[in-house]
């Protein structure tokens, strides 16, 4: 997010309401915190053809609850590990959102976003200008809340805390 | 200055923070008072390792169970194992609980680590549960755990609360695990995501210390980020005999008047069982309209529903019965200590008699482990999650019920209403 080039984004595939952290990446899986082994495994129970198109997605466009049940945090990182950039979904559940934070995951929350996407659409998001184009058209979105850019701008939770303790050693 | 009247989960961030006056929306560090972390305790280490110069501010605040998947299967578990115990040792971590102790959040509560009031962080999503005793907990990703042995402290967003009045008595068969599945069905997946719950009525304030961890945990499953049980004289009797001496003016309280985004109430007494039907928790039925369905399989257990008196409920419904022919009942004791009471007292032995088969305690077959099904295969379960694979083949279907209907249909071998069965 911290870097200069605000614009993510591709193709995308999309998902229904309520997919949940056992569907983005099974518990059987979870022996690795590595995201781009565990990529391999994300969405499996939605079969191999979904799992065959993820490999070329920039964007997980999803309805409403994306991410609810399971805390894992490994369910916004396989998705880092598989190349995607953004998941733009109608709403998100609590730990999703929080793990995306820390994971360095750009969300976006954008119902109107949601239901003009197909399959296969190209969608960017701007994070600086929270902006998402698509199809011709232009969305905004609120901004991660302020109190939050510290970590998004270090890349995630556990670089912010590493710089915080270089700071604090320097001191 | 008056100030304005405060939600549980208001007054619980506040205090954790410092701060006054703050609204639903508002972005605050809180310290924590507990980080709790499950079978996730070795990504915390890893991740932990990663950071260099690091230290634990607070060894005596962290908290690590070795459940899901205990006793190890597989070598690569076994090595996880055992870098979490040489870390405890090695950091000075005393509340560190091995492979025998049970799910985290039983573990916890029994050996006195959840007090009211205090704010408690776990790697597990279910950890709503605390607010039975009075607590804000809530489930945080690995590294949030991490980051909080490091910093001390924790992002939180004040959260708009719902209260949910419960009220009535309940029908003889009809238990709060058949509340909880039909107010996840009514208000549904998302119907509280980002908010507080407060349980409150006169049905909450009958309610055991047990019931009041089913009803916690499972607001889990509409999205809340904790849920909260006022503490009375039962949460204070539980936590003496957990071995705490909690000062009961340290507890916390909604004030009158507070602000609620909304009021939900809730009369149970012409409620029957519900049933959680496949794949989403929120797909809840009466059971006269799912009765019937064949099953392969009844597990019961979880952190829902797998505690002492769970046992004692299924107990009364199988004993001096068989389970159906073809159907594997799995019982999987929540902690040491429910495993240790239902051995004492002779509830066990019914179970077995009965035809179950009793695990060592822990999270089982809601964590997948053991218990896996084959494609096509049902299981009737007591668990608070029926997501596509979580139990072997992802075509394999969940039911969730309570520890009564699970009971009755081990015996028919068919989803089967407990009232009316005998006991």
């Amino acid at each position: 997010m911290s870097k200069s080039e605000n614009k993510l984004g591709g193709s995308c595939l999309k998902v229904g309401d309520d997919i949940n952290s056992d569907v983005i990446i099974p518990g059987r899986y979870l022996i690795s915190i590595d995201p781009v082994e565990l990529a391999k495994h994300a969405f499996e129970p939605l079969g191999e053809e979904f799992q065959k198109k993820l490999k070329t997605t920039k964007v997980i466009v999803a309805g409403r609850n994306f991410g609810c049940g399971s805390a894992r945090e490994q369910a916004a990182s396989c998705l880092i590990g598989g190349g995607v950039q953004v998941v733009v979904a109608e709403s998100f559940a609590r730990v999703f959102y929080r793990n995306a934070i820390n994971t360095g995951l750009t969300i976006v929350e954008s119902p109107e976003a949601v239901k003009a996407v197909k399959d296969g659409d190209e969608l960017y998001v701007d994070t600086q200008a929270g902006t998402l184009e698509t199809g011709g058209k232009t969305y905004s979105f609120p901004p991660y809340p302020e109190s939050l850019q510290h970590i998004l701008r270090a890349g995630g939770l556990i670089p912010y805390v590493a710089e915080k303790i270089k700071q604090e050693q320097s001191k | 200055m008056t100030l304005r009247p405060r939600t549980f989960v208001e007054k619980a961030i506040e205090r954790a923070s410092g701060k006054t006056g703050l609204v639903p929306g508002d972005i605050v560090d809180v310290t924590p008072d507990v980080y709790m972390s499950h079978t996730a305790s070795w990504r915390c280490i890893r991740t932990f390792e990663k950071l260099e110069g690091a230290k634990i501010l607070h060894p005596e605040r962290v908290a690590m169970v070795m459940d899901h998947i205990a006793p190890a299967r597989t070598s690569v578990i076994a090595a996880y194992h055992r870098l979490c115990r040489g870390f405890a040792k090695e950091q000075g971590i005393e509340n560190f609980f091995d492979v025998n102790a049970g799910i985290c959040h039983l573990v916890l509560m029994e050996n006195g680590l959840v007090r009211p009031g205090e704010i408690i962080i776990g790697t597990d999503s279910h950890s709503t549960i605390y607010g039975a005793l009075g607590a804000l907990g809530t489930g945080v990703g690995f590294s949030e755990i991490t980051a909080a042995w490091v910093t001390g402290v924790i992002w939180m967003r004040v959260p708009p609360s719902i209260k949910i009045n419960l009220t009535g008595k309940l029908r003889p068969g009809v238990f709060v695990k058949d509340i909880m599945l039909k107010i996840i069905g009514d208000l549904t997946a998302d119907g509280a995501t980002y908010c507080a719950i407060e349980f409150d009525g006169e049905l909450t304030a009958d309610l055991s210390i047990s019931e009041r961890m089913t009803l916690c945990n499972l607001a889990m499953e509409m999205g809340a980020k904790n849920a909260y049980v006022r503490p009375d004289k039962k949460t204070f009797d539980y936590l003496s005999e957990a071995g705490v001496d909690f000062p009961e003016e340290d507890a916390l309280f909604p004030d009158e008047g507070a602000e609620y985004m909304r009021i939900v109430d809730v009369e149970v007494s012409d409620l029957e069982p519900q049933v959680s039907c496949p794949p989403l928790v929120d797909n809840v039925k009466s059971i006269s309209d799912i009765a019937g369905t064949p099953i392969d399989q009844v597990f019961i257990g979880s952190c829902a529903n797998g505690k002492y008196d769970d046992l004692v409920i299924a107990a009364g419904y199988l004993k001096g019965k068989k389970v159906a022919d073809g159907v594997r009942l799995l019982i999987t004791p929540g902690s040491r200590e429910v495993m240790k009471k239902v051995a004492d007292n002779g509830v066990l032995s019914t179970l077995i008699e009965a035809g179950a088969l009793i695990t060592n305690p822990g999270c089982g077959a809601c964590a997948g482990d053991g218990g896996a099904m084959d494609d096509g295969e049902v299981t009737l379960s007591t668990a608070n999650r029926n997501f596509s694979g979580r139990m072997g083949s992802y075509k394999s279907d969940i039911y969730l019920a309570s520890p009564a209907t699970a009971a009755v249909s081990a015996i028919a071998g068919v989803i089967t209403n407990p009232e009316g069965e005998s006991k």
